[in-house]
């Protein structure tokens, strides 16, 4: 009962967080400088033609007006039309949310892989020059953006050693019909092996550029988190049963020593999604992010508060999920 | 199936097989050719809406569609759908004659019925056509067998150098009609050298060899075009053979890369120039401080040291390929009579003139850095600029608006060469495009708009060059050159426009 109605308390603020968001977003970027109308002007352009264009875009009503207007046809699903593409915007993000959300949790993937098994190593071999390598390789992966890391990577396995494709999701020579774009868990389920080893080949150097900040954050407080249950009378308690150092680290003390790394992974995971904005630039990924930068770069203001309006509601869903897997993991708070 | 440590094996080995599989080497035959473009393509109709006014994916419109006079790879005027054109003998009407045997990708004949339906669509103002103020001085658009004729009251001289520029593409009237505006936008159909086989939005676009083009069918029967917006990728997809020609490579990179065994590259001038508005207000109302910020400019130096050479001094917005041009018109480096102009107006390197110059950063190649140097060389001559960097959109806005900062740094397109089309728009003040009010100007460009007799009509607008030159109302700065880096095994044709245009290139 509790959970329930704590579900429903965190989607009510959602839907206010939204409004709110919506609100900010279609104001700020209207007052910015950089009018869409402006861009599109040809040379010869009178003032008749400035007026029938923002007539047609409707920028020639009020920005409160303009809101109302647009916040009607939301409540009917419709997010207006792109001005740069021509195309409905709900049509344009849903078509990229995949992409999006396919790299995102690939990167998740192997951050909390690599990041996880830093921390084992760094807690099985503390105090040894192996705890100092992980720190080291923490930090050395934590003080370079995720950008610099895509360059890196680019340089490695795109030019010196070139396995892994450098721009693109998928190549363009692969027939595909699938019937959604999440590509990669489609192609699994259908089990086209030749299409996930394609999907990855073009996938894993932006994926390793999220993921490489991300491991390291994650090495670092649940190595921290593992090195103060190590010390709890539990844990010792099971070391004087003969559990093994291995299986006393994996058994006893990471169950209760995850849980503040999950709390952070779901934090760091809406950065690692607002990190994709630009490695998806850099690696000519086509997901949202690299749509983002397009629609500002043109004004595109139907699509900016599509695409603005979809990251603030994957970023608030995920918060919320967090917070109730923290409720389900945690009995102190189940029980509450 | 049993996983087992050998099977788990294999299909590792096997998955990074396949994750290889599909990235070209340099040893095998290019039998797809792989772009790598630096620019998305928004959307598919080349005559409306944002894109059609966007000069940067006029390439993509060119190898898909027609333009109805196309223009040649050092910017004249060949012979395409329309093959002969002219005007009624008391210029209040113009002729086309359409060319036979020219069919649509999906098979459809091209006729004077889709010309004269194309022209009407776009001079009708409710298809949101942009390029209102050329299409819309047709009247009564008709076609009979192959000639297409039309009333044109307001004379326009440039009306048949637009029908190669923006917007000026044959569409195709029954399949339009048939699918309408979203049916095209997911399968457009053009006459071009190239049929769409398959789009990804801000991914890629694979065309496929018209082998029935009026022109000849492309070398290259299928071609990707990748959409690799940052420069540094774009150099490795080439770099690493995954594409075979890419462009804007960074100058100071393009030497080096052009060296290396497999790759080639091509740098020849575009029609893009790089330029400082001034706008007249604040202190650029006097001509001493707009002429002396004109002659304290190293050109050639900043060329050399910033663009690694690649570029050309200008100084009038005519670039030497533009019928307009006239090499007399010269604004030299010349510090001393800077601090001459600046002294007569009771400026100098103790007391310096001050005002704002804006520009934007990383637009263009080394446009901030261009305009660093700029202040720099001004700061020694008595001039003390404070730069503001700020966005194109900005630009567009400010300049349509005005409201310019005294100078501000832009670059200007003009493929089809047309001096309206660059010292008329950007210096006329009503245009939309300048923000240059004199009087003067205004009179001396006014009566050029109209002009019949086109020898005149150019003498007129060297004029208005020379007159503009002397009084430092604009600071041309450079001819752009585009660098090209592509496979050793491809010929290239670059075109003076910008445009890389997959048709124009062949197996080396």
């Amino acid at each position: 009962m509790t959970l329930l109605r704590t579900v429903l308390l965190r989607l009510i603020t959602t839907l206010i967080t939204l409004l709110g968001v919506a609100v900010i977003v279609f104001v700020v970027i209207r007052v910015v400088p950089g009018n869409p109308i402006a861009m599109m002007l040809p040379p010869g352009a009178t003032e008749a033609d400035i007026l029938r264009l923002e007539t047609q875009y409707g920028f020639d009503k009020s920005i409160p007006q303009q809101f109302v207007i647009w916040l009607g046809g939301v409540m009917q699903g419709d997010f207006g039309m792109s001005i740069s593409t021509r195309q409905p915007v709900s049509t344009l993000v849903l078509s990229r949310l995949p992409a999006t959300l396919e790299l995102s949790i690939v990167a998740l993937l192997i951050a909390v892989i690599a990041g996880g098994t830093m921390a084992l190593l760094g807690t099985r071999f503390r105090d040894t020059k192996t705890e100092g390598l992980v720190d080291v390789t923490a930090g050395m992966a934590l003080s370079i953006p995720d950008f610099l890391w895509g360059l890196v990577l680019i340089l490695l396995f795109g030019v010196l050693w070139p396995i892994f494709h450098i721009s693109g999701r998928i190549s363009p020579s692969l027939d595909i019909d699938f019937t959604t774009n999440f590509y990669l868990f489609e192609a699994i389920l259908r089990l086209r092996f030749d299409v996930i080893a394609d999907l990855i080949g073009h996938m894993f150097m932006p994926a390793v550029a999220l993921a490489i900040p991300l491991a390291a954050i994650i090495a670092q407080l649940l190595k921290q988190s593992l090195k103060e249950t190590m010390n709890l009378d539990y844990v010792t308690l099971a070391r004087t049963k003969g559990y093994g150092e291995g299986k006393v680290i994996t058994s006893e003390a990471l169950p209760n020593a995850i849980l503040p790394t999950l709390t952070l992974v779901g934090v760091q995971f809406t950065f690692l999604i607002g990190g994709t904005v630009i490695i998806e630039r850099l690696f000519s990924y086509e997901g949202l992010g690299n749509m983002a930068i397009d629609a500002v770069i043109n004004r595109d203001l139907p699509l900016i508060q599509g695409i603005v309006i979809l990251f603030a509601l994957l970023f608030t869903l995920i918060n919320l999920a967090v917070d109730m897997l923290y409720v389900v993991l945690n009995p102190r708070l189940r029980h509450a | 199936m049993k996983l087992n440590r050998r099977s788990l094996l294999k299909l590792s080995a096997a998955t990074a097989a396949m994750t290889t599989v599909g990235l070209p080497s340099f040893a095998q035959d290019i039998d797809e050719l792989v772009i790598a473009y630096n620019v998305n393509l928004p959307s598919w109709d080349p005559t409306v809406g944002l894109s059609a006014v966007n000069p940067t994916i006029q390439g993509f419109y060119q190898s898909v569609f027609d333009l109805y006079i196309p223009q040649n790879p050092d910017l004249s005027f060949g012979s395409g759908i329309i093959t002969d054109y002219g005007w009624n003998d008391d210029g209040t009407g113009i002729w086309m004659d359409v060319r036979d045997g020219v069919t649509w990708h999906n098979g459809d004949p091209l006729t004077a019925e889709d010309v004269a339906w194309s022209l009407a669509r776009v001079a009708n103002p409710d298809t949101g056509s942009p390029i209102q103020f050329i299409w819309g001085k047709i009247t009564n658009i008709a076609a009979d067998g192959n000639r297409v004729t039309a009333d044109m009251p307001e004379y326009e001289p440039t009306f048949f150098k637009w029908m190669s520029f923006l917007t000026g593409y044959v569409m195709p009237k029954k399949y339009y009609e048939e699918v309408g505006a979203e049916g095209f936008e997911a399968a457009p159909i053009g006459s071009g050298p190239y049929m769409v086989e398959k789009f990804e939005r801000n991914a890629f676009v694979r065309l496929k060899a018209n082998d029935n083009y009026w022109g000849g069918a492309p070398a290259f029967k299928t071609v990707t075009i990748k959409f690799v917006t940052d420069a540094a990728s774009r150099v490795a997809e080439v770099e690493s053979g995954n594409s075979h020609v890419t462009l804007e490579v960074p100058y100071e990179e393009f030497d080096r890369l052009k060296a290396k065994d497999g790759l080639a590259g091509k740098a020849e001038p575009i029609s893009d120039i790089g330029m400082i508005f001034l706008n007249d207000i604040e202190v650029m109302t006097d001509p001493n401080v707009r002429m002396a910020a004109a002659h304290a400019i190293d050109k050639g130096t900043i060329i050399d040291r910033l663009l690694s050479g690649y570029g050309v001094p200008i100084d009038t917005l005519q670039t030497p390929d533009y019928p307009a041009y006239d090499a007399s018109i010269k604004v030299p480096y010349d510090p001393d009579k800077a601090k001459e102009l600046l002294a007569a107006s009771g400026y100098g390197p103790d007391n310096p003139v001050k005002f704002k110059i804006q520009t934007t950063k990383g637009y263009k190649p080394k446009d901030f850095e261009m305009i660093q140097a700029i202040v720099g060389l001004w700061r020694r001559v008595g001039i003390e600029a404070e730069i503001e960097v700020y966005e194109i959109a900005k630009h567009f806005e400010l300049r349509a608006a005005d409201q310019l900062a005294p100078a501000a740094f832009y670059n200007w397109g003009n493929s089809v060469g047309d001096p309206t089309t660059s010292t008329g728009f950007a210096m006329f003040g009503p245009s939309p495009h300048s923000v240059w009010d004199g009087e003067d100007t205004f009179n001396a460009i006014l009566p050029l708009w109209g002009e019949r007799d086109e020898a005149k009509r150019i003498a007129g607008w060297k004029e208005v060059d020379r007159r503009i030159a002397e009084n430092a109302e604009v600071i041309p700065l450079l001819q752009y050159v585009q660098p090209i880096l592509h496979d050793a095994r491809i010929d290239v044709v670059p075109h003076r426009s910008g445009a890389l245009l997959p048709h124009l290139m062949t197996r080396a």
